[in-house]
C-alpha cells in the first residue's frame, strides 16, 4: 500500500478541514460508533482475567448434599467428557474421592465419620510448578504465564502419557478409545478430542475468555466452589483463605497446587 | 554386504521363516486393531499408564547399554581375547536401540506425530533428552560396526579417527541406561521410583543382563555355525555377569532396607505390592520370588568356580540371569510404580494377548537382526580364512 506525496497532502488536509469544524468531528465520532456497534451477533463480554486463578472448596458445604454430582454433571456435558462406563477406559475432569484418597497418607483411624466419608471434589490443581508440564516432551502441556493456567494443546500431543505418569493428583486421562461415540449429547461449541490424546480440566479458559466462571463454580447448588485471582487481595478466594484454615493436596511434593480445600 | 545375510542352510532359512512369520502376526495386530481401535486394546488403564511395551523398552535399553562391556575392555584395557566378540556386541547394541524405538513407537497413543518432539525440542522434558541419546547411541554404533567390519574384510586395520568415536562411544553407552532411569526416578509423584539408585541399578543389572545374553549367543553360535570366540571370552564375560549380578542384587536389597526400614508407608506400599500383594491383588508376587530365587541360584552357580567354568552349567546360570532381571525390569519395574495408585487405589494390570503379540514380534525383530548382522559378519570371515583377504 503506498500513498503518494499529493494524495497524502489532500488527505490530511481534507482531514484538518474537518477537525476545524465541529460537524466534521461529529460525522468522525458517528462513523466510530456504528462500526463498534456493528456486529451484534457474537458474544462480546469482557474476559475474566486474573494474575493467577485459584479455587477455594468448602467441604462443609459440599457435604451438605449428599451424592452430589451437579459439578461433575455440568463440566463433564460441557466439555464433552465421553463416559465409557468402565474405569479402565475412563476419562474425568472433575470427580469425587472418599477423604483418605483424595488427602492420600492424612486420614486415620479416629477422625470423624463425617470427613471420613466426605466426597472430596478433585480436578486438576493448576499448580504452579507443575511436574506434568516438565515432562512433556512436545510442549502440548504448558503453564499459561498470564494467568497460571496449565493448559492443553490436543493437537500436538503424541499421547505417550508421560504427564500423567507425573502428575500426584491422578488428575490427567488418556483416551484410550475413540471417545466420541460415547458422549451422550455432543456440544458443538467444544471441540471433542481424538482417541490417543491427554486431557484434563482447564479451569474452562474459554468460559474465562467470554466472562462466564467455571462451570462447576457456577452450577454447584450448595455455592461450595470460589474461583477468583490468588493475587488480588479483595477477591472471594482470599478472603476465604483469610477466614479459614485450608489444606492442600500433597503440598510437601513442592508443586504449589492452587485448589484450596475447608475442611 | 548384506548379501551374506542372503545365503544360508534350511536351518538357517527356518529360522529366518520363523522370525518373520512372528513379525508379520505383530504387524498384523498392530495396524489392523491396536491401531485402529487405541491403546485400550492393552491391559493399560487410567491408573496404570504404562506398562508392558514401555518395561521391554526399559529392559531393551539395558541390553543396548551393555555392549561397552565388551567394547570397554577390548579399546580400553586392550584386552585382545575380546577382539572377535566386540564386533557381535555392538550388534546387538544397534538391534537393541531399533527395538527400544519400536516399543516406544507402539506405546505412543498418536504414533505418527512422534515428529513433534523434535519440531518442539523441549529440553525440560527427560523424553527428550532420552530420544536423543538414543539416537546417537544408535548412530555411533551403526558407525562403528559398519567401519571395522568393512575394516576387517579387507584385512586393514581400521582408519584412525574411528578410535575417538569408540571411545565417545562408552560413556555415551552409560548415559542411555542413566538418562533412562531418569525418566522414572525424577517424579516426585512415584515413591517407587523416586530413588538416585535407579540408575546405578539399571546400570548394575544391564551389565549382568548384556554379558550372560553374549555367552548364550556366543554358545548357540558355536553349536550352529563354524564360529567359535573361544573359551576364555565366555569366562571373561561369566565374570561380568558376576560381579554386576552381585552388584545388582546388592543395589535391591539397599532398596528393600530404606523402603522398609524407614516405615514411609508409600514407599513399602509398592515392595508390599510386589512380594506379598496387597488387599488380595497378588499377580506379580509368584513372578517376584521366581525372580529372586533364580537370582540367587545364578549368584551361586556364578560365584563358584568350578560350576562357572562348566561350560553347560554356565548356560543355566545365564539364563536364569537373563530370566531374573527380565522379571524385575521387564515386568516388575515399571508397574509396581503405579500399584497403588497416587491416590491410594489398589489396581491390576495384566497385559493382553494382542499386547504381548506385538512385544513379541518387537522381540523377533531384534532377533532377526541380529541374525542378520551375525551371518553377516560371520561370512565375512569365513571368507577371509578360506579365501584370503580381498
Amino acid at each position: 500500500m503506498s500513498i503518494d506525496r499529493r494524495k497524502f497532502m489532500k488527505v490530511s488536509g481534507l482531514t484538518a478541514l474537518a477537525l476545524a469544524g465541529g460537524k466534521g468531528i461529529n460525522v468522525l465520532a458517528q462513523e466510530d460508533s456504528t462500526s463498534v456497534a456493528a456486529p451484534k451477533t457474537g458474544s462480546f463480554e469482557t474476559p475474566l482475567t486474573a494474575k493467577r486463578w485459584a479455587m477455594v472448596c468448602d467441604l462443609s458445604k459440599c457435604r451438605e448434599k449428599e451424592g452430589c454430582d451437579v459439578c461433575i454433571k455440568a463440566c463433564h456435558e460441557r466439555h464433552n467428557v465421553p463416559d465409557f462406563g468402565n474405569p479402565k477406559d475412563e476419562i474425568k475432569w472433575i470427580w469425587k474421592e472418599h477423604f483418605e484418597h483424595a488427602f492420600h497418607g492424612q486420614e486415620h483411624e479416629y477422625i470423624t465419620d463425617e470427613i471420613r466419608h466426605t466426597n472430596v471434589p478433585l480436578l486438576c490443581n493448576h499448580c504452579d510448578n507443575p511436574p506434568c508440564t516438565r515432562v512433556c516432551p512436545t510442549e502440548a502441556t504448558w503453564k499459561r504465564e498470564s494467568d497460571g493456567i496449565v493448559m492443553m494443546d490436543w493437537h500436538r500431543c503424541i499421547g505417550c502419557r508421560y504427564c500423567v505418569v507425573a502428575c500426584p493428583y491422578g488428575s490427567r486421562s488418556f483416551n484410550w478409545r475413540d471417545p466420541r461415540p460415547h458422549i451422550e449429547k455432543i456440544d458443538e461449541s467444544f471441540p471433542t478430542r481424538t482417541r490417543g490424546v491427554v486431557e484434563k480440566c482447564t479451569f474452562c479458559e474459554e468460559r474465562l475468555a467470554k466472562g462466564l466462571l467455571p462451570a462447576c463454580v457456577e452450577a454447584c447448588p450448595a455455592k461450595a466452589l470460589a474461583f477468583g485471582d490468588l493475587e488480588d487481595p479483595e477477591s472471594e478466594v482470599r478472603a476465604l483463605l483469610r477466614e479459614h484454615f485450608t489444606i492442600r493436596r500433597r503440598p510437601e511434593l513442592g508443586t504449589a497446587p492452587e485448589i484450596f480445600y475447608i475442611v | 554386504m548384506i548379501e551374506k545375510a542372503l545365503s544360508g542352510n534350511k536351518q538357517y532359512w527356518g529360522w529366518i521363516a520363523l522370525l518373520v512369520t512372528t513379525i508379520a502376526v505383530a504387524a498384523y495386530t498392530y495396524i489392523r486393531y491396536q491401531y485402529q481401535i487405541g491403546l485400550g486394546i492393552t491391559g493399560l488403564s487410567r491408573d496404570v499408564t504404562w506398562g508392558f511395551y514401555i518395561a521391554q523398552f526399559t529392559f531393551m535399553v539395558g541390553v543396548a547399554a551393555s555392549a561397552v562391556m565388551v567394547v570397554l575392555p577390548y579399546y580400553l584395557h586392550n584386552y585382545k581375547e575380546f577382539g572377535k566378540i566386540t564386533i557381535l556386541g555392538e550388534f546387538i547394541a544397534v538391534a537393541s536401540v531399533i527395538m527400544c524405538m519400536t516399543f516406544i513407537f507402539v506405546d505412543m497413543g498418536q504414533p505418527f506425530r512422534i515428529t513433534n518432539v523434535f519440531l518442539y525440542p523441549s529440553p525440560h522434558s527427560l523424553m527428550f533428552w532420552d530420544t536423543v541419546v538414543l539416537f546417537g547411541y544408535l548412530v555411533l554404533n551403526v558407525l562403528i560396526s559398519r567401519v571395522t567390519l568393512t575394516a576387517e574384510r579387507k584385512g586393514i586395520a581400521p582408519p584412525g579417527w574411528i578410535k575417538p568415536i569408540i571411545i565417545l562411544s562408552i560413556p555415551w553407552a552409560f548415559s542411555i541406561h542413566t538418562v533412562t532411569a531418569f525418566l522414572y526416578s525424577g517424579l516426585a509423584a512415584r515413591p517407587f521410583w523416586l530413588t538416585a539408585i535407579l540408575a546405578p541399578r539399571f546400570l548394575a543389572s544391564a551389565f549382568a543382563t548384556g554379558p550372560a545374553l553374549l555367552i548364550l549367543l556366543v554358545l548357540i553360535l558355536r553349536k550352529f555355525t563354524k564360529f567359535d570366540a573361544g573359551r576364555e571370552p565366555v569366562q571373561k564375560l561369566a565374570i561380568i555377569a558376576t560381579y554386576a549380578m552381585a552388584v545388582n542384587v546388592f543395589f535391591v536389597l539397599m532398596e528393600v532396607f530404606t523402603a522398609i526400614y524407614s516405615n514411609i508407608p508409600e514407599h513399602m506400599a509398592h515392595f508390599q505390592y510386589l512380594f506379598v500383594g496387597i488387599e488380595g491383588h497378588a499377580t506379580y508376587v509368584g513372578w517376584m520370588w521366581t525372580s529372586v530365587i533364580l537370582a540367587v541360584v545364578s549368584l551361586i552357580l556364578l560365584f563358584n568356580p568350578k560350576t562357572r567354568r562348566n561350560e553347560s552349567i554356565l548356560v543355566v546360570a545365564c539364563i536364569a540371569v537373563v530370566l531374573s532381571l527380565w522379571i524385575d525390569k521387564g515386568l516388575a519395574m515399571v508397574i509396581a510404580g503405579f500399584v497403588p495408585t497416587v491416590l491410594g487405589h489398589v489396581v491390576d494390570y495384566i497385559p493382553t494377548l494382542p499386547e504381548l503379540l506385538i512385544s513379541l514380534g518387537i522381540y523377533a525383530m531384534g532377533a532377526l537382526l541380529v541374525t542378520v548382522f551375525y551371518k553377516m559378519t560371520l561370512s565375512v570371515r569365513h571368507q577371509l580364512r578360506t579365501e584370503g583377504y580381498k
